[in-house]
């Protein structure tokens, strides 16, 4: 066909605007809420990325976020207390350094604890999120007994005050959801990172993992990282840098 | 071979009621004791989200092992062909049933929701061990109970093989699958290993027969029926032979994991500086559960009735100390989440787990035991499980006065 | 042999009067409603109704009232299981819109859920996790969540002010 030089240029330009603008449309399609209706699925994988040598010794803004975010209230009774998320000090044996970082439920691709639950209610979503479904959970704290991180907490008493996002009884078995209501929700992080991020640490960065232009990935992709017991070869969703 | 009668026994003794006072009463407190801690929550025991599993278990792991350890006796003569321990073959299917009974009975009323027991068995899991426990646990009564049916009833006595061919292989199964428990972790040193599983099946021959001796020796004298020699020296060589197995698993065990350097602070822990875990492995469980009962056997002292008695209690007591380092010690040690570092935190990760026994733990642990022999004084005395005699005379055809 | 089949017949003719006479009782109760007839020893359910938010709930009463847990058991699964976060069947939808105006709350004497549990001594058990505190308002007016085409009024009478009268 014959086309003069303006349309050439025409076309061209427009094809270079488009390839430009369309994975921007992408990332606003990724990023905003699944509405209601919609089941999660495994397009997703959600995770996080903790950077030990950001993460300051002292500081339990992660902690206390989770607390207030989750309705989790301490009884005096650090045994018994449920701690989805927890600062763990680690000096070195050999060289004397020390450094911390927040530990929770790492949200393995092959859990431990999903396999080992009598009735299922332990179980990882098609989004890559472990929970434990509370309605079937009949306490027998087999997970609690397999998880190689010791991530999930029983709750040893009656529970009031419970958030609306979050319920959680006497009698069952609990851990990091990844605040899985504010992943539903489309806030595109959770309290611990946002808590983080607020004391200007920015340790904890959350994100999809199985897409390649978020922020976690790319720093994936760039730096070295490594998961906790990788040995054990569970594929966690939580990463480390720094450790 | 000379025909076995067996008979109910009278009870009506003011002893036997007496007895079952007794263990109604511990049962009760049991049942109060699970009460009570589901009411409160689990806060008022001394389990913990770091040593998760407590007194409780280890009574319903011990009482569960010791159930299909039980029925060794009746696999010997259904299975092995073996005459001489045929009389015996009724009282040992109702101790498997009566102990995993009451192993059961704390394992339920222990969990957070025991209300929801019906959930247990209506959503499974199949890929986890303690689903298929479930199964081969309510099997293995089923099976029992038909082999029990197949010698109880006398047209039926030509499937007695059969039926207790499946129960032999249906409780190697569950024995399996009880040792698989620990044995499938990965996530603590003291677990995640094979041999935890055919280590059960040969505690289990252990406790079971110490427990079925000490049953038969209660029975037969309360109820005033001959118990001969015969019967008892060779009950008693196999008891002997079960606990030098069962040290030789223990050994093994050991063995291998101080040849692995990474297990040396594992073995440090039990062996040598645990405290109260390293009191209860050497002497609970190597000195009295071992040694003293092999001496007390294949010595002098294991002609006396009394002294093979006494090997029984320490074989059970030293059973119940290896229960507590195993499922106890294990989780106490803390998890090798980050070799090489010290670790600390508000969780206790890096440490030894603190750990004491609650009374409401003990005595549901002890209801349990309640239920177990309860079921079984209960049940001999309204079906014929007990052989009105075990003389010499009348167990050996070969037998000769001397 | 006459006479034993005349006392079974006899027997049977009672039983099934009885039975009758009982089904129609309840029957009746059912018509007339729960509030019938009945002398207090279990105080009667309360339903303080906030009718700012409708008069409707998201099925007709007859249904909630039989089939409400069917609701609450599928949605809790798909909630679960597959993060679908529809609001109509949501508990915290319910919870919302049918907590007390007073303490906020579906629990407690007067509250909407322990009232009628109490009433049918029913154990409830969702509160023991799930929080029976509004802590905002319903998301969607329940009229306008009804997939009904002709959504039904409740039997006989309708509101007025606070107490349902049937």
């Amino acid at each position: 066909m014959n086309i003069n030089r303006r349309q050439f240029l025409g076309m061209g330009g427009a094809a270079v605007a488009a390839v430009t603008l369309a994975p921007g449309f992408k990332l606003i399609e990724l990023a905003q809420a699944r509405s209601p209706e919609e089941a999660t699925s495994s397009l997703h994988r959600w995770g996080l990325l903790i950077d030990s040598s950001k993460c300051a010794d002292g500081c339990t803004s992660c902690v206390s976020a989770c607390a207030d975010e989750n309705g989790i209230q301490s009884h005096n009774r650090p045994a018994t207390d449920a701690q989805w998320i927890r600062k763990v000090t680690l000096k070195d044996k050999q060289t004397g350094h020390v450094q911390t970082l927040p530990l929770m439920c790492q949200h393995c691709e092959e859990p431990p604890c999903v396999d080992v639950c009598p009735t299922g209610a332990s179980f990882k979503r098609a989004d890559g999120i472990v929970l434990v479904d509370k309605h079937i959970c009949i306490g027998c704290r087999y997970c609690m007994m397999a998880c190689p991180y010791k991530a999930r907490s029983f709750i040893h008493e009656v529970t009031t005050g419970q958030k609306s996002h979050a319920p959680r009884g006497k009698g069952t078995v609990e851990s990091c959801t990844l605040c899985v209501h504010k992943v539903d929700r489309g806030d595109g992080s959770t309290a611990c990172a946002d808590a983080c991020k607020k004391e200007g640490h920015e340790a904890i960065l959350f994100g999809d993992l199985k897409d390649p232009s978020s922020e976690i990935s790319k720093r994936l992709a760039s730096q070295p990282s490594t998961q906790l017991r990788a040995d054990l070869k569970l594929n966690t969703g939580v990463r480390y840098q720094g450790i | 071979m000379a025909h076995v009668h067996y008979l109910k026994i009278e009870g009506r003794s003011i002893g036997f009621l007496a007895l079952l006072a007794l263990l109604g009463v511990l049962i009760a407190i049991g049942v109060g004791a699970a009460l009570y801690m589901e009411h409160n929550g689990h806060w008022v025991t001394g389990m913990s989200n770091q040593v998760i599993w407590g007194t409780p278990h280890v009574f319903a792991v011990f009482l569960i092992v010791a159930a299909s350890g039980a029925l060794n006796v009746a696999s010997i003569a259904s299975v092995f062909g073996r005459q001489l321990y045929k009389p015996l073959a009724r009282l040992s299917g109702l101790l498997a049933i009566a102990l995993l009974a009451g192993g059961l009975a704390v394992l339920v009323l222990d969990l957070g929701r025991p209300e929801r027991l019906i959930v247990a068995m209506t959503y499974y899991n199949f890929k986890s061990i303690f689903a298929w426990n479930i199964i081969l646990y309510i099997g293995f009564m089923g099976i029992v109970a038909v082999y029990l049916w197949m010698m109880f009833e006398r047209r039926f006595n030509d499937y007695t093989k059969t039926a207790g061919m499946a129960a032999f292989l249906w409780r190697l199964t569950l024995t399996t699958g009880t040792g698989s428990i620990f044995g499938f972790l990965v996530s603590r040193e003291a677990y995640s290993s094979a041999l935890l599983a055919p280590m059960f099946i040969i505690l289990s021959f252990a406790y079971g027969l110490a427990i079925f001796l000490l049953v038969l020796f209660a029975a037969t004298r309360w109820t005033g029926r001959p118990l001969g020699d015969v019967m008892v020296t060779r009950l008693k060589n196999l008891l002997g032979v079960f606990v030098a197995s069962a040290l030789y698993f223990v050994v093994a065990y050991h063995l291998t994991n101080l040849y692995m350097t990474g297990k040396h602070d594992l073995e440090r822990f039990i062996l040598l500086d645990g405290g109260v875990y390293t009191r209860l492995f050497w002497i609970g469980q190597i000195l009295v559960g071992g040694v003293l009962p092999l001496v007390l056997l294949y010595s002098k002292l294991g002609r006396s009735r009394y002294m093979n008695a006494l090997a029984a209690v320490l074989v059970i007591v030293g059973g119940l100390a290896q229960m507590y380092v195993t499922i106890i010690g294990g989780q106490a040690f803390p998890m090798p989440l980050f070799p090489g570092k010290e670790a600390s935190s508000s969780f206790f990760d890096g440490v030894v787990a603190s750990y004491t026994p609650s009374l409401p733990e003990i005595l549901l642990g002890i209801g349990g035991i309640g239920i177990a022999l309860g079921l079984t004084v209960f049940a001999i005395k309204i079906l014929p499980f007990l052989p009105q005699s075990l003389a010499d005379a009348d167990v050996d055809p070969h037998y000769k006065a001397t | 042999m006459r006479t034993l089949n005349l006392q079974r017949i006899l027997a049977s003719l009672v039983l099934a009067t009885g039975l009758a006479m009982a089904s129609s009782a309840s029957l009746a109760h059912e018509k007339e409603g729960i509030e019938s007839g009945l002398s207090g020893r279990v105080p009667m359910p309360v339903h303080n109704a906030n009718t700012d938010k409708g008069d409707e709930c998201v099925q007709p009463e007859e249904v909630m009232r039989r089939d409400h847990m069917k609701f609450i058991l599928h949605q809790r699964d798909k909630t679960m299981h597959e993060g679908i976060r529809t609001t109509q069947y949501s508990l915290k939808n319910c919870v919302d819109c049918h907590a007390d105006a007073k303490t906020g709350s579906v629990l407690g004497k007067e509250g909407f859920c322990e009232s009628c549990h109490a009433y049918a001594a029913i154990k409830l058990d969702c509160f023991e996790c799930h929080s029976a505190v509004r802590e905002a308002a319903a998301v969607t007016p329940p009229s306008a969540a009804r997939n009904l085409v002709s959504p039904q009024k409740m039997a006989g009478v309708p509101v007025k002010g606070k107490k349902h009268e049937h």
